[in-house]
């Protein structure tokens, strides 16, 4: 870590895509950055914040990722770099903001880094971010390794300065997340001053309001800022091309592609056949230097994750220079020589560069392929998802489901994004029925509360986590207490951002920086709207189903039971046990239980393993937690547990 | 270079396990000891889900002179070594070829279908078996058992280092090891990682 700071101008260290770009940040001298976790993007902020005090920097987590692209554009009117940082959906949700900044105009050094997760690695969506600079027109960059992603945060920062724009740089998880070689370039001297200039003429991009209005005049300006990018992405370093004067195929990339690419071409051994065109600058692309390189071969083969962004570009511009380049073949994804959906990886690009140049890579003997997929497929037992040893959410979605069985009315529960998401799983008990973006099993619940009307009687429910709650659950829960819908939330409340990673929130009393910080009680807030509130300890399966059950019963408006019970893999909680627990085996009358091995079979928590040969259940101690709850479950006693002094 | 070359370039090591055993530090153990010798290192580590029961697994890619893509191609990984034995053959069926060789850690980890008795656990006979015969040289360690002897079964990430150092494949050894570690453990820590890498040698040398 503490190279990061301290690593000599020069000096090479093997980094992770986000630390090279935390480092690249510092190495333009960002003033301001802030986000909200999301993977794969957190470790960005994680490592600005832990920079913050020898570098002289303001970091926060934000509320969410609107409020965070809003945070850091008030350093850039204040002259300061300013940066923000979120994953895809993250951009989505920041977007109303980003189309007014994008008309507005910067002052310092405005820079949005969204890292898009093409596959889902650690999503529900494979969005991406890119149409986002199209869409608002801004400038749009994308480092093609390692080195880059440090290089081009600093010029990022540059290029906003000198074209007064918003500048997004988009990662991917197999750069954020993948680990390479960088060398360091020098960190700034001083520490740069904040003044707000707001009383010139109105239009004055410096001295002015800032603001995306009169629009024709500063749309007018956002579109002389586009030609200037252009022309400077003509002559950019970043774009690069290797490969023959005279190739077969050209390979027109970008991004974690661009490794792919080169991959492919080493792999079938056609380095003399094929060039490969690797843009830095995807939006808008530099027309001249694509021309350049379409008038080399009339077979163009584009490689991107995921939709078709390049793609289309390139062949838009194409159509325009029909008389200058000519009739191309174009091979990618809309032609199915490239897959539309997932993740791209060096074997699909040298499947479709085989295809288009009639050679064939060596492959594995098919005879150890067979056998290697036959003893991968009956020696490797699959590894589903859980929640882990002692998690909260398993013992909340277990007297969630019991509730609703018991209240028998066909209750259902509506979540969205967070570890939770996985009680739409067995690991929930399947209860989830509907997920969607952050804080949206609220909003739908609301709409789901007030069908009443239209005939449905079922009990209406949703789940939100703590961060999320703040994130963007309020105005959902607002809308539902406003409209009297009959909605009950659950709100799982542990005490963190867990999935990312124990990032705080406003909820918590310490922020990014690790300073005091003061807290908002989530309950409170519920309160102050007007909803009914009880609190309970999901770990207290009896009580917890008790007023689960007494809410659904109560049919006037929104009910919020928050459960509280911090994360199991939480840094205050990790290894510290509320109960020691023992497994009688010789009590545990297993399939003669009439249980139906409830706590196994049923509960699944990986503290538990079923005993073939006792055909009894058997606690492992090794990964037990003592978080007491499996002895609630067991009809028979055989679980006990002692509370830890 | 001090001591021997890369039998390939790049060299194509996979690091395999659960969430939870160390995946993600051992591969920046081994980068950091292969970037302190001047070799170009590039880690694609798949985490994320890791935490919650999933295979965890990074790909590390070596090179005298230049970075590779985060991802080895099907069918060309040359080392595999893996923290927990189904996924030394989960990460086989696709990685997988005639010359590759396997360091394996013995102890099995449970995932959730085996626990509650709905999915069947190989044997670990049968395990080897698999593993030998998809493998030109492979080598079982129970490693975690002799990390528990050091105070924690997280050791066991280190001694597999160990081992790979031992079985002479790259050209990486104990002062490589020491070096790396030093840089970001404290002195205390640095000995019993130490004392690790050296079990690991051994139970391969033997």
């Amino acid at each position: 870590m503490s190279h990061l700071v301290d690593g000599e101008p020069g000096s090479r260290h093997l980094m992770m895509g986000n630390e090279a770009i935390a480092r690249g940040a510092l190495e333009a001298g960002v003033s301001v950055a802030a986000g909200y976790p999301g993977t794969p993007s957190s470790e960005i902020i994680e490592t600005l914040a832990k920079a913050a005090e020898a570098r002289g920097l303001y970091v926060e987590w934000s509320t969410n990722e609107k409020v965070a692209l809003e945070v850091a554009a008030a350093a850039s009117f204040a002259g300061l770099r300013g940066l923000a940082v979120m994953k895809q959906n993250g951009v989505n949700v920041a977007s109303d903001f980003l189309l007014h900044l994008a008309g507005s105009g910067t002052r310092g050094g405005m820079v949005l880094i969204p890292c898009d997760d093409p596959g889902a690695l650690s999503s529900i969506n494979e969005g991406e971010s890119r149409h986002f600079a199209r869409l608002v027109e801004v400038p749009l960059l994308e480092p093609g390794d390692f080195q880059e992603a440090k290089d081009m945060v600093k010029w990022a920062f540059e290029l906003s300065e000198e074209l007064q724009s918003l500048v997004m740089l988009r990662s991917v998880t197999r750069l954020s997340h993948a680990s390479g070689d960088v060398t360091f370039g020098a960190l700034p001297e001083g520490q740069p001053q904040a003044a707000f200039h707001c009383d010139g003429f109105v239009l004055d991009a410096n001295e002015g309001a800032v603001m995306s209005a009169p629009v024709d005049y500063k749309h007018g300006q956002q579109h002389d800022k586009l030609k200037k990018a252009e022309a400077l992405f003509e002559t950019c370093p970043f774009n690069t091309y290797t490969g023959p004067e005279k190739p077969e195929v050209l390979v027109i990339t970008s991004s974690a592609c661009n490794l792919y690419s080169r991959e492919a071409i080493k792999l079938l051994d056609v380095e003399g056949r094929v060039g490969l065109l690797k843009l830095g600058t995807t939006w808008p692309i530099p027309p001249r230097l694509v021309e350049k390189h379409l008038g080399l071969t009339d077979k163009v083969l584009i490689v991107e994750e995921v939709v078709c962004f390049l793609e289309d570009q390139v062949k838009i511009l194409t159509a325009e220079l029909g008389a200058q380049v000519g009739v191309k073949t174009f091979f990618g994804k809309r032609d199915g020589s490239l897959p539309m959906v997932g993740e791209m990886n060096p074997d699909h690009v040298a499947a479709a560069l085989a295809k288009i140049l009639g050679v064939q890579a060596e492959s594995v003997p098919e005879e150890y392929a067979g056998r290697a997929q036959e003893a991968g497929f009956v020696g490797a037992p699959g590894r589903e998802l859980t929640f882990c040893p002692g998690c909260p959410h398993r013992a909340s979605f277990w007297s969630i489901h019991n509730a609703l069985e018991l209240d028998n009315r066909k209750g259902f529960v509506c979540g969205d994004i967070g570890c939770y998401t996985m009680g739409v799983l067995p690991a929930g008990f399947s209860t989830l029925k509907t997920v969607h973006a952050m804080g949206s099993g609220t909003g739908v619940a609301s709409g789901f509360g007030k069908l009443g009307p239209f005939g449905l009687d079922q009990p209406v429910l949703s789940v939100c986590g703590d961060s999320t709650f703040f994130h963007s659950a309020i105005p959902a829960l607002i809308n539902a207490v406003h409209h009297k819908s009959d909605i009950t939330m659950v709100l799982l409340d542990n005490s963190g951002t867990g999935m990312t990673g124990f990032q705080p929130h406003p909820g918590l009393p310490r922020d990014a920086l690790g300073e005091d910080a003061p807290a908002i009680d989530p309950a409170e807030v519920c309160r102050a709207m007007g909803a009914r509130v009880e609190i309970a300890d999901p770990f207290d399966i009896e009580t917890t189903q008790q007023v689960l059950l007494d809410l659904l019963q109560d049919r006037k408006g929104v009910k919020v039971l928050v459960l509280r019970q911090i994360c199991a893999l939480s840094p205050e909680k990790k290894g510290k046990k509320l109960y020691e627990m023992t497994l009688d085996q010789e009590v545990c009358v297993g399939e003669n239980c009439g249980c139906n091995r409830l706590c196994t079979r049923i509960f699944r928590c990986p503290g538990l393993v079923w005993d073939h040969e006792k055909q009894a259940a058997r606690l492992d101690e090794v990964i037990c937690t003592g978080c007491g709850v499996c002895a609630s479950i067991c009809p028979s006693g055989a679980i006990q547990r002692r509370e830890v002094a | 270079m001090k001591n021997g070359t890369l039998t390939s370039d790049p060299y194509n090591l996979i690091i395999a396990g659960v969430g939870g055993q160390g995946n993600v530090l051992a591969s920046r153990v081994l980068g950091g000891m292969l970037t302190g010798k001047g070799y170009h290192v590039t880690i694609g580590d798949t985490f994320g889900a890791s935490q919650r029961g999933g295979s965890v697994m990074s790909h590390i890619r070596i090179s005298r002179d230049a970075s590779w893509s985060p991802q080895i191609p099907k069918g060309r990984a040359h080392m595999i070594i893996a923290l927990e034995p189904t996924e030394a053959l989960r990460v086989l069926a696709d990685y997988g070829n005639p010359k590759v060789q396997v360091l394996c850690n013995t102890r099995p980890i449970y995932s959730v279908g085996v626990i509650c008795g709905e999915l069947a656990y190989p044997s670990l006979e049968d395990l080897e078996k698999w593993v030998r015969g998809l493998s030109e040289k492979a080598w079982f360690l129970d490693a975690t058992n002799a990390a528990m002897k050091l105070g924690n079964p997280i050791f066991g990430n280190i001694m597999m280092i160990g081992a790979l150092g031992g079985t002479g494949a790259l050209p990486v050894d104990r002062q490589d090891f020491e070096a790396a570690v030093s840089r970001d453990m404290s002195p205390d820590r640095v000995q019993v990682n130490l004392a690790a890498y050296d079990m690991g040698v051994k139970m391969v040398e033997g």
